[in-house]
């Protein structure tokens, strides 16, 4: 199906049926109950999902498939989001010249960086990378204000020119849509005691990012593909095989810079402005935090592991003491508090330190992250039936 | 006119000379082997074929084309692969993967972005790799990760992936060190069916001399970085000169 | 003239703190062969230190003023820190006065504790893992370190004033012949660098001529032969990453009268360090050493106006570029040795 294998279709399909059904999967709580705000059903958020999701597949084109460990890579996301403003500003508020264009430009980055950063390995590689895309970050944010809109960020304004919309009509700034749909649009649905938001610009994120998750497959499945890996694996067998590893690294560089460029792009789409925070490294370490968690090299990993980190940040974020004690206030007043001190420190503001911690344990002991625990865990339950001794064997890049 | 010639070639580290003068000439579809005592220049001279380093001096021809400045891969691409000391394969691979590799660059030259197709659908390329691995009694273990394979499990798909490019000339650089003799003598029974089925031509970097005896048609002694003979095999064995390099070596 | 000397002056100051955070990455990556990217925190961890101590100085209680009044007649309460009733009101005053000096006696137990905690829990079981899975395990636990001290300090800066005679500025330049008020200079920022000189000759002396030093010199040159000798080598290696961590705690104690310490200090350092590092040459420690004064001093030489009207932004990306081309083009750095992680 679609010219992939039947697992390969499957997950593909899972991911699709998971995507669409989005706004009820993770909205299973009743508004107003004590448990709605763990509900993550609610556009932003949902867009933050999917994006960020754009984000680390193609990071992990790069790093999961040839071993680079680019800790630049927002500089992309940044340069893609610049490049959808600036096409709301001149050309049109629909997205897909301004998805195009920051593809384009992301991947013109991605190139001449790329092409550099790959004279060196290792370390090396990895500090060139982040040399580059804290230069940008810093221009972007003094010397380019022209622009980048230095500190205040990218916007739209009413001079405009937008020549295909013909400038802007009443008073209002308009906002990005698609052949008539704005991406801000959302129908309700009200179920008993359950709200459901659907979103335009989430479903439309969505789509691109079943897309994305697509040719990513096809990568990896691909000779090209395998030579990445090759590459990661042993690159002086590979020079003596007769092939260049260079061009295949680059090439995986601009594939995921354009990748970072249509996910910045994606995030101008839904909130037309840009600022240069996007760019700093601490934004380049997020979406390799997220590869990791989920499960480096694997196929739906940076999927997950770019939606639970989001989901921390929204979600466990907002917890706050009181909440807490809400929820412990069954128990004995000092046990309540006790419990109270010591879960504190863990979540609401704190949710960074739950993520370090989480994140070192994968490192060190999941270092096939979230999906390897999944795979564990199946195979933990399969063990316990008789007679499959053999089924233990470990299969690449799933 | 030998289809790989080595012309006045010297090397230099530093002070070091580690080959100098050195004339070689390795005939179309013969084994040549190249031995010497440790520090002979045996490991400089395979580098100095295959792209990794560069003489100071002198040309290397193969196959009427100098290799010299060339890139281990473009050399690879002109008909030479080589087999290391110890394996080098694609360890977080499968064997059936390490062998669809080199069937790619035979294929597709040296880079190409095929990154849509999907690696199942090339038939003929899995047949070929299928039959190779046959070949060498491997085709049971084609979904094996190759890190967990024995050493010797390796070297032959190491020697595999070399063959299934159809080279016109094979390196070996000391295929059977650190073997025990059974398996050894296996290599030497792979290499001497080779040899029989295939046109190639075989050079053969060696320690032992009893693998160097039963394969070479041709024996080249290298000492302090200079050859001190090139002769056939039973006029090796007795030759003062030989007797005088080695035994100089080990007092 | 008085104005490049003001340069380099300026420049001194964060050149000291990148050379010693530097020096302690180098000492690590030479004898453990980690890269870690928590060395960062260290710095942070130091400079939280002398808070903590200043904090504890001033822990106080309330006592009644005699004889005065608040507005609602109530007796006038003082906070008198405890420290004034074990050593009295003067000392007391001065010892809270001087409380960053002393906090180096405070961080140099805790640091080697911190540091010799971490490299038994955490860095002794990656040795032989790949760069990248270093690099990533110690960036997990630099967020968990920066994350425990937000917590407990809070996000904002914590202003923490050096000794009174230390404060404000003096005229360096008429010391030195030139025209008085041409060059002014804070005295911290003299102690900092004539500190750090300090400690680096210190490191430097302890690696040069004592025998634990020399082990240590041999074990980076090449780790198996000393282990060879029956030279419990790990152990002098847990000893240098102590080592290494008390430096840049040491670094991070003084630098607090420069910059108040706030948690993501670490972090901002950490990401230039190993750009110096780099442009030293890694594994180098005297390559280090001069790398970070030099990139100090080029930083605040790209700031001066004349160099930013005619390059603009050049002050902000300055050590990048040198990096990015240092990297290129002598890849093994200033002083690197060759074959060192040179690919």
């Amino acid at each position: 199906m679609f010219g992939l294998e039947k697992k390969d279709a499957t997950l593909l399909l899972l991911v699709a049926a998971l995507t669409i059904f989005a706004p009820f999967l993770l909205n299973p709580f009743p508004e107003g109950s004590a448990m709605a705000q763990f509900n993550a059903g609610y556009p932003d958020l949902m867009q933050r999902f999917v994006i960020f999701g754009i984000f680390a597949i193609g990071f992990n084109i790069l790093f999961g498939l040839t071993g680079y460990l680019s800790f630049g890579h927002a500089a992309f996301l940044g340069v893609g989001s610049y490049a959808a403003v600036w096409m709301f500003k001149l050309l049109s508020m629909n997205v897909l010249p301004a998805i195009l264009l920051a593809v384009v430009m992301s991947g013109l980055f991605a190139l001449l960086i790329g092409y550099i950063s790959l004279r060196r390995s290792g370390i090396y590689f990895s500090i060139l990378t982040l040399a580059f895309a804290q230069m940008m970050f810093a221009l972007a944010y003094s010397v380019l204000t022209p622009i980048t809109g230095g500190e205040t960020g990218l916007q739209l304004a009413l001079s405009d020119p937008r020549i295909l919309d013909g400038g802007t009509a009443d008073g209002n700034l308009p906002v990005p849509g698609l052949f008539g749909l704005e991406m801000r649009d959302s129908a309700q649905l009200e179920l008993g005691a359950w709200v459901f938001t659907f979103n335009i610009g989430y479903y439309f994120c969505a789509i691109v990012m079943l897309l994305a998750f697509y040719l990513a497959i096809r990568i990896f499945r691909s000779p090209f593909g395998m030579m990445l890996r090759a590459i990661k694996s042993n690159q002086q067998r590979l020079n003596y095989t007769g092939l260049n590893p260079k061009p295949y690294t680059l090439a995986a560089f601009v594939i995921s810079g354009m990748y970072a460029g249509l996910a910045g792009a994606l995030m101008a789409s839904m909130d037309p402005l840009a600022g240069a925070e996007r760019m700093f490294w601490t934004a380049s370490g997020e979406v390799v935090l997220m590869t990791i968690l989920g499960g480096v090299g694997t196929l739906i990993g940076p999927v997950l592991g770019a939606g639970a980190i989001k989901y921390m940040e929204n979600i466990i974020s907002k917890i706050n003491s009181d909440i807490l004690h809400g929820w412990f206030a069954f128990l004995p007043d000092g046990l309540e508090d006790f419990i109270v001190a010591v879960i504190y420190p863990f979540i609401g503001k704190g949710w960074h330190l739950t993520l370090g911690l989480i994140f070192m344990a994968v490192v060190i002991f999941l270092p096939g992250g979230l999906v390897e625990g999944g795979q564990r865990i199946a195979r933990a339950f399969r063990r316990k039936k008789p007679d499959t001794p053999k089924s233990a064997k470990t299969e690449p890049a799933e | 006119m030998g289809i790989l010639e080595v012309k006045d070639v010297g090397k230099r580290f530093g002070g070091l000379k580690a080959l100098s003068d050195v004339n070689l000439s390795v005939k179309e579809n013969s084994c040549h082997a190249i031995i010497g005592p440790n520090g002979a220049g045996k490991s400089t001279l395979l580098n100095c074929l295959v792209g990794k380093l560069i003489p100071d001096t002198g040309s290397v021809m193969f196959d009427g084309q100098s290799v010299l400045g060339r890139s281990p891969h473009e050399i690879n691409q002109m008909g030479i692969s080589r087999v290391f000391q110890t394996p080098e394969i694609f360890a977080d691979l499968t064997v059936f993967e390490n062998m669809m590799i080199p069937l790619f660059a035979k294929r597709d030259g040296a880079y190409r972005l095929h990154a849509y197709e999907s690696v199942s659908n090339e038939r003929a390329l899995i047949e070929e790799a299928e039959r190779m691995l046959d070949d060498v009694n491997m085709l049971d273990k084609r979904h094996m990760h190759s890190a967990s394979m024995s050493r010797g499990d390796k070297r032959r798909l190491e020697m595999a992936m070399c063959l299934v490019q159809n080279p016109k000339l094979l390196l070996l650089d000391e295929p059977t060190a650190g073997m025990a003799r059974a398996d050894t003598n296996n290599t030497i029974d792979l290499l001497k069916e080779i040899k029989a089925k295939r046109d190639i031509t075989i050079a053969i970097i060696e320690h032992d001399m009893h693998v160097v005896f039963s394969l070479a048609d041709r024996i080249t002694v290298l000492a302090q970085g200079t050859p001190l003979v090139e002769d056939a095999p039973e006029n090796i064995k007795g030759h003062p000169k030989v007797q005088e390099a080695y035994l100089g070596e080990t007092h | 003239m008085d104005a490049l000397i003001l340069q380099i002056l300026n420049g001194l100051d964060k050149g000291s703190a990148y050379a010693l955070i530097a020096l302690g990455l180098t000492l690590i990556f030479g004898t453990l062969g980690v890269v870690n990217f928590a060395h960062g925190a260290l710095f942070m961890i130091g400079a939280f230190c002398a808070v903590t101590l200043n904090r504890l100085f001033n822990l106080s209680h309330e006592v009644e003023v005699p004889g005065e009044t608040d507005f609602l007649g109530n007796p006038l309460m003082r906070d008198v820190p405890y420290l004034y009733d074990i050593v009295g009101e003067s000392a007391g005053a001065a010892i809270i006065d001087w409380s960053v000096p002393l906090a180096i006696l405070f961080a140099i137990p805790i640091m080697i504790i911190v540091g010799v905690i971490m490299e038994r829990g955490l860095i002794k079981h990656f040795y032989k893992r790949p760069h990248a899975d270093q690099i990533l395990v110690t960036f997990g636990l630099a967020i968990v370190l920066q994350e425990i001290i937000k917590y407990y300090y809070g996000a904002n800066p914590i202003p923490t004033p050096a000794p009174d005679a230390f404060r404000g500025s003096f005229d360096f330049g008429a010391m030195i012949g030139f025209d008085p008020n041409t060059i002014i200079y804070p005295y911290w920022r003299l102690v900092y660098f004539c500190f750090s000189v300090v400690i680096i000759g210190a490191v430097f002396a302890f690696l040069q001529f004592t025998t634990f030093g020399m082990v240590v010199r041999a074990g980076m040159a090449d780790r198996e032969t000393v282990g060879l000798l029956g030279i419990d080598i790990d152990k002098r290696f847990t000893i240098m990453f102590g080592l290494a961590a008390a430096v840049a705690g040491l670094a991070g104690v003084m630098y607090t009268p420069i910059n108040s310490p706030n948690y993501h200090m670490g972090m901002d350092f950490l990401v230039l360090s190993f750009v110096v590092v780099v442009v030293g040459g890694m594994g180098s420690l005297p390559g280090a050493v001069l790398a970070g004064f030099l990139l100090g001093i080029l930083e605040s030489f790209a700031s001066m106006r004349e160099v930013i009207n005619f390059v603009p932004g050049i002050n902000q990306v300055i050590i990048y570029l040198v990096a990015i081309i240092i990297l290129l083009t002598r890849p093994r750095g200033l002083m690197g040795r060759k074959g060192v992680m040179e690919d």
